[in-house]
């Protein structure tokens, strides 16, 4: 258990299960893996498949009317996060975690200035006091590229961009220079030339500060350019855990290939008839029995409509793993 | 007009008012034909213009300048009536598919709509016409008929929003950013059917999208839009092989590419925002971003210009020319 103890974050058999007037769903069901310092893991999945609500259960703002239920480990640095108070996940949350969401325009308060918003987190979590604040502030917001930034401390969201905007939600997320910062879907809500500036400074304030991320996306292009190692999930379960490049250039799981493949590609002529996958996500009230992609998949027999497959080794390392019965590149069905 | 064209915007502009006598001009100037059985893109950021060009083409509202000619015929020219009857040869499919939908109906009425509005068919006809435009979208008539929207998935929205736009067999879908809210893995099974569509009842279309690679995929030509303004127009193919103005090129840059060995290098990255459309630069629209920009570039628009027989640009200094 030497990884164990290096690993920054360790989630394991993490299940959060929603209690709905339909019946209970099962949001995220029994996902492990870890993260180490100064990494990036990519999160990849379609609408449903439990990837926000695995980053909410990390953080710890889940609602806690009661409906959600949370089970396994969440190990942070040692300590176990499920088992912390919420004045205890306080003193965690924005300080040694901190998360980045995809629409800027409701993750930030519409009635206060950015200054304030920025000051709150420097007072609640460093006890920096007025000046210091705000001379803090001047810089975080200069450290993520904007323009005029001790003017800025006076505006109000909705008087910048929503380029801006977001910029200004990482320079709170990264204020107490976290150790991990949790980025769901951070670009998903803006231009493509905007996007390529957000992530690009991302990654230069990962490394400034070492910090590990875990960036959340739909969009395979930002997972390949942007992350080390990819978790793919599907109907709430982690399907798929490589190396990034290993992920892009041998996958194991039809779902993954067929996620890759079916995104058009620039290169590709025009009229490139698109492999596309038939039928539609997972109904998380009524999952599919066996493996939840069975119904979608061109390799599906009957052991796949009848058991779950495990995530396994692809190699001797173990730094791959897939849960499939027939995956891609062996052939063959495996025992 | 050449015989083969089925759609000119000559000049197009949209201007609105705004408090304190202020305009903002939304398009200006937008001039591009579309052809017979042709699907033309068109590209461009948030702002850019690009779904307001589609609105002002179907008249919701029509455009505070120049023309739109379907089949021969300026649009703005037409009464009510007239503009009613030609509707039926022009639609619409939008963004989301949930939203477009009535979520009080039901799928049979949805669809049938535009033959309803159009006063065509019996009871019966219409039945079987809903019917036939169901499974051309290969959703089953008999299961999805007397459904509501709420009722189905954003994909298959977007499947009944096409039957719905196809029962009258129109010559030109506009077709403003229709895979935009669905899934990776549905957007593909939509842009097929789009493509079967468009091969079996030898539809136009024109493809509104901020997606370059999706637009690449569908699209015969491809114009790109920048703050109101058409900044390039070329086949396809030829657009993404050698583009001529310097936000074409900086667009696909910032595409990020799906193999881990072929990182970008960030400073090829554009810089700074899209300006505000009520306030826009002088000259060229795009200097205040553009890697290329010069003095000139402050002082005089650039040109629409044929730069290569059938490739349009609007640039003093196109990418591959030595000035």
């Amino acid at each position: 258990m030497t990884k164990a103890s290096t690993a920054l974050l360790e989630v394991t058999h993490l299940v959060t299960q929603f209690h709905t007037p339909h019946g209970m769903v099962r949001a995220v069901d029994g996902v492990s893996f870890s993260v180490q310092r100064g990494q990036t893991l990519g999160i990849v999945g379609e609408s449903g498949s439990g990837k926000s609500v695995l980053a909410r259960t990390i953080i710890g703002i889940l609602a806690n009317d009661g409906s959600p239920t949370t089970t396994g480990g969440i190990a942070f640095e040692g300590r176990d996060l499920l088992k912390l108070s919420e004045p205890e996940m306080r003193d965690v949350r924005g300080k040694d975690i901190a998360m980045v969401f995809q629409d800027p325009t409701s993750s930030l308060n519409p009635v206060k200035r950015i200054g304030a918003q920025i000051g709150e987190v420097l007072t609640r979590h460093l006890g920096l006091r007025c000046r210091a604040a705000e001379a803090r502030s001047v810089e975080l917001l200069a450290s993520v590229g904007i323009p005029l930034p001790a003017e800025r401390l006076h505006q109000y969201p909705h008087q910048l961009s929503g380029g801006m905007r977001q910029r200004v939600a990482i320079a709170i997320a990264i204020a107490c220079e976290p150790k991990l910062l949790i980025a769901d879907e951070p670009t998903t809500a803006l231009d493509v030339t905007i996007q390529a500036q957000i992530l690009d400074l991302l990654r230069r304030l990962q490394r400034a500060h070492n910090m590990a991320m875990i960036l959340i996306s739909h969009d395979l292009g930002v997972v390949a350019e942007h992350t080390d190692v990819v978790a793919v999930m599907y109907g709430g379960q982690m399907v798929e855990r490589a190396s990034t490049r290993s992920l892009f250039h041998s996958c194991r799981m039809p779902y993954t290939q067929a996620l890759i493949r079916s995104a058009p590609s620039l290169p590709d002529p025009p009229h490139t008839r698109l492999r596309a996958i038939s039928g539609r996500p997972p109904d998380m009230l009524h999952p599919p029995i066996g493996c939840r992609f069975n119904p979608r998949c061109d390799r599906a027999t009957d052991v796949c409509r009848a058991d779950q497959p495990a995530l396994s080794p692809s190699d001797a390392d173990g730094a791959h793993l897939y849960a499939c019965w027939h995956p891609v590149g062996a052939g063959e069905v495996l025992p | 007009m050449k015989p083969d064209e089925l759609l000119t915007v000559d000049n197009l502009s949209a201007t609105y008012k705004l408090p304190r006598g202020r305009q903002l001009t939304a398009v200006a100037n937008v001039s591009f034909t579309v052809c017979k059985g042709e699907t033309l893109g068109l590209v461009g950021e948030s702002g850019c213009g690009k779904s307001t060009v589609g609105r002002s083409i179907m008249q919701l509202p029509p455009p505070t300048g120049g023309s739109v000619i379907f089949e021969g015929r300026d649009l703005a020219s037409l009464d009510a009536e007239a503009l009613r009857r030609t509707r039926t040869r022009l639609h619409m499919i939008f963004q989301d598919p949930i939203s477009s939908l009535n979520p009080r109906r039901k799928v049979r009425d949805i669809v049938a709509e535009p033959m309803a509005i159009a006063g065509v068919g019996t009871a019966e006809e219409r039945r079987r016409r809903v019917s036939i435009a169901l499974e051309s979208v290969s959703l089953d008539p008999d299961r999805v008929m007397d459904r509501r929207p709420h009722e189905f998935s954003g994909g298959q929205c977007q499947r009944i929003a096409i039957a719905r736009a196809l029962i009258m067999e129109p010559h030109l879908v506009v077709c403003d950013e229709p895979v935009s809210a669905l899934d990776v893995s549905v957007r593909a099974q939509i842009l097929n059917l789009l493509e079967d569509m468009k091969a079996r009842y030898g539809l136009t279309l024109l493809f509104i999208s901020h997606d370059l690679a999706v637009v690449k995929n569908i699209s015969d030509r491809v114009a790109v839009m920048y703050l109101g303004r058409l900044c390039e127009l070329a086949p396809s193919a030829r657009l993404y092989e050698a583009p001529l103005h310097h936000y074409t090129a900086a667009l696909m840059a910032a595409i990020p590419v799906m193999d881990p060995d072929r990182r970008r290098d960030p400073s090829r990255l554009l810089v700074g925002e899209l300006p505000s459309p009520v306030n826009p630069p002088s000259g060229c629209r795009f200097r205040t971003r553009c890697p290329r920009a010069a003095a000139r570039c402050a002082e005089i628009e650039p040109k629409w210009r044929e730069a290569e027989p059938g490739h349009f640009v609007a640039c003093h200094f196109p990418l591959g020319s030595s000035t």
